[in-house]
């Protein structure tokens, strides 16, 4: 049993070309930066947007095929959603938001309010069956968000940010929650999230979306062991440089470069190297760096502890350096300096 | 601050006028003896009517225009508006040659439903309703423009068929327009005269509504015109007072939310 959709859809400055399989049991987080196409893929899984080509099927049963001219209504499909904000119809109780779902499928009022007390319970909110939305916290709202979802029984879960309108304060605890909520449901689930930690926290497997293309597929640890775009690069903080290998040697297409390890076969890789691992000379440095690089001072970045520093040249970077470091260099923007990376350092993998 | 004033005076002078002229004593007199009280039934059945018959036509007509595209959108909103700004006179004129005895369709309402449309208090029900649809499309137009349409997607979502949804989400959230919408058509349909007298004439009993019976009186009896004006003034005012605070107030926050 899986959910396993092709999408192709194009709106406005979007032109979105997916395909992914998520099996039952499994919890997916779509993450990408802001207008890659995450909330219109789950548009299109729940059957308020159709595709224009492609096809979605859930547990094998296709929803929507435009070549067969198969199109099953949204209040028809096996899908529930959490949306982002949750949508709690604002002049029902939360009680009555459950039972919503199995009113409109024609459930009995008695009946229906039976069984939405139960996943009142079962979210932990009894005490709150005749509240009203805007009496919740924005956790509260969030489980009888996921409670409304649920009842219905669907084969696949949507969440749309669902961390996203919390605080910081209570983000933990309602991640901690969301986690064990998630975990009580067997069919597909798939969230959307821009945030890497809430992909780390809730999802077995990270599909990477940017532009309308998938990117990158994977645990989060082998996406951020190898990104393979600027914007997971960004993400987890390192310095990502492509080009074409040959003899362990990475050749950028500005010309820079830089001598990498391992046994990666000749042609388009990528090279990681970690801001931590970029010293800093004044002058060319002598001795065993064998990748140092002339530089320009873009700017200089004091955190607490730590000062990025952001070099232009062939061979952009981010250099991560000590407080003290700064103050013996005596930065400033526009300052020519070297910047030096140990090969072990640097670690290739194909494109 | 001034200015503002001077506007409460402006629309309080005219009433003020109306209640030092008033012949309070023989008041109850010159309603008995004329026949008002027939106008004012005849007056509040038939407005009611027009904002039952606006409600039906109005909200699948503003539904239409806020939510589904189509060309000529604007141009159909402009039709459907026209009668707001057209002199009522002329709206009249135009219903005549339309649903008229010898008008565009009027001819085979006569000939095949021997349906008759002017000079009935059918008729009076069609002006009113002609010139007090509008106020309701424009404003639950307005409302389903604001409405966050997602909490509609949810309703789908949870298995809501569009008919479902439509009752049970778009109609609660748009329930003050809705109601200012209609207090708006019902006033505009009481007052109604020009369409009213051109098209539907001026018979008493069977289309002489309040607004005509105030100005024939004018005519014959100023002191009856203006207990009658009173009348009209005392029950379009306790109707405004009695929903204001509870449906117009909230004309401001029209979204869900």
């Amino acid at each position: 049993m899986s959910t396993d959709a092709s999408i192709r859809v194009r709106r406005g400055a979007l032109d979105l070309d997916v395909s992914f399989s998520v099996p039952s049991g499994e919890v997916v987080a779509l993450l990408g930066p802001n207008g890659a196409g995450k909330s219109t893929v789950l548009r299109v899984l729940a059957g308020l947007l159709a595709v224009e080509s492609g096809s979605i099927a859930i547990d094998r049963v296709v929803v929507d095929d435009p070549t067969h001219g198969v199109f099953v209504d949204p209040e028809r499909r096996p899908v529930g959603v959490v949306f982002q904000d949750y949508l709690l119809f604002p002049n029902l109780t939360a009680l009555e938001n459950v039972a919503f779902g199995l009113r409109a499928r024609g459930v009995s009022r008695g009946d229906a309010r039976t069984t939405a007390r139960g996943w009142l319970d079962r979210v932990g909110l009894t005490d709150f069956a005749r509240h009203r939305p805007d009496q919740l916290s924005g956790g509260q709202a969030q489980r009888v968000a996921l409670a409304r979802a649920l009842a219905t029984e669907p084969r696949l879960l949507l969440l749309d940010e669902p961390l996203a309108a919390m605080d910081a304060g209570t983000r933990g605890d309602v991640r901690r929650d969301l986690r064990r909520f998630l975990d009580t449901f067997d069919g597909a689930r798939i969230l959307v999230t821009h945030d890497p930690v809430d992909a780390y926290a809730l999802a077995d497997r990270v599909i990477v979306l940017e532009a309308g293309r998938v990117s990158q597929t994977g645990t989060l640890g082998e996406v951020t062991a190898q990104p393979r775009s600027r914007y997971v690069a960004d993400l987890v903080g390192v310095n990502l440089l492509s080009g074409t290998l040959r003899a362990n040697v990475l050749t950028t297409a500005s010309g820079g470069e830089v001598v990498a390890t391992g046994d990666t076969p000749d042609g388009a890789a990528f090279v990681v190297i970690r801001p931590q691992s970029v010293a800093l000379h004044i002058t060319q440095p002598s001795g065993s760096p064998r990748n140092a690089w002339p530089a320009t001072v873009a700017d200089v970045d004091e955190h607490a502890d730590r000062v990025r520093v952001r070099l232009d040249g062939v061979v952009p970077l981010v250099a991560e350096i000590t407080p003290s470091a700064l103050a013996s260099l005596a930065l400033q923007s526009g300052d020519h300096i070297w910047a030096a990376a140990k090969a072990t350092e640097t670690v290739a993998y194909p494109a | 601050m001034t200015l503002a004033v001077v506007a409460v005076g402006f629309f309080a002078l005219p009433l003020i006028g109306l209640l030092w002229k008033a012949p309070w004593s023989d008041a109850w007199s010159i309603l008995a003896r004329s026949n008002s009280l027939t106008a004012l039934r005849l007056s509040v059945w038939c407005s009611l009517w027009a904002t039952l018959l606006s409600l039906v036509f109005g909200v699948p007509l503003a539904w239409l225009l806020a939510r589904v595209e189509f060309p000529g959108r604007s141009i159909v909103r402009a039709l459907c508006t026209l009668s707001m700004v057209l002199p009522p006179v002329v709206g009249g004129v135009a219903l005549f040659f339309a649903l008229g005895r010898r008008g565009l369709v009027g001819q085979y309402l006569d000939r095949w439903f021997d349906i008759r449309l002017p000079f009935t208090t059918t008729g009076v029900v069609v002006a009113q309703t002609f010139v007090a649809m509008p106020f309701l499309v424009i404003t639950v137009e307005a409302a389903l423009r604001q409405m966050d349409t997602r909490y509609e997607d949810a309703a789908r979502t949870l298995g809501a068929s569009r008919w479902y949804v439509f009752g049970r989400v778009t109609l609660p959230a748009i329930r003050p327009a809705l109601v200012a919408g209609a207090v708006l058509a019902w006033a505009r349909a009481l007052g109604e005269f020009g369409a009213t007298i051109t098209f539907a004439g001026n018979f008493p009993g069977t289309t002489q509504t309040m607004p005509l019976s105030v100005y024939l009186a004018l005519e014959t009896d100023p002191r009856e015109a203006i207990v009658l004006a009173i009348v009209m003034v005392v029950l379009s005012f306790a109707v405004l007072v009695g929903l204001r605070d509870r449906w117009l107030g909230s004309l401001g926050n029209l979204r869900l939310s």
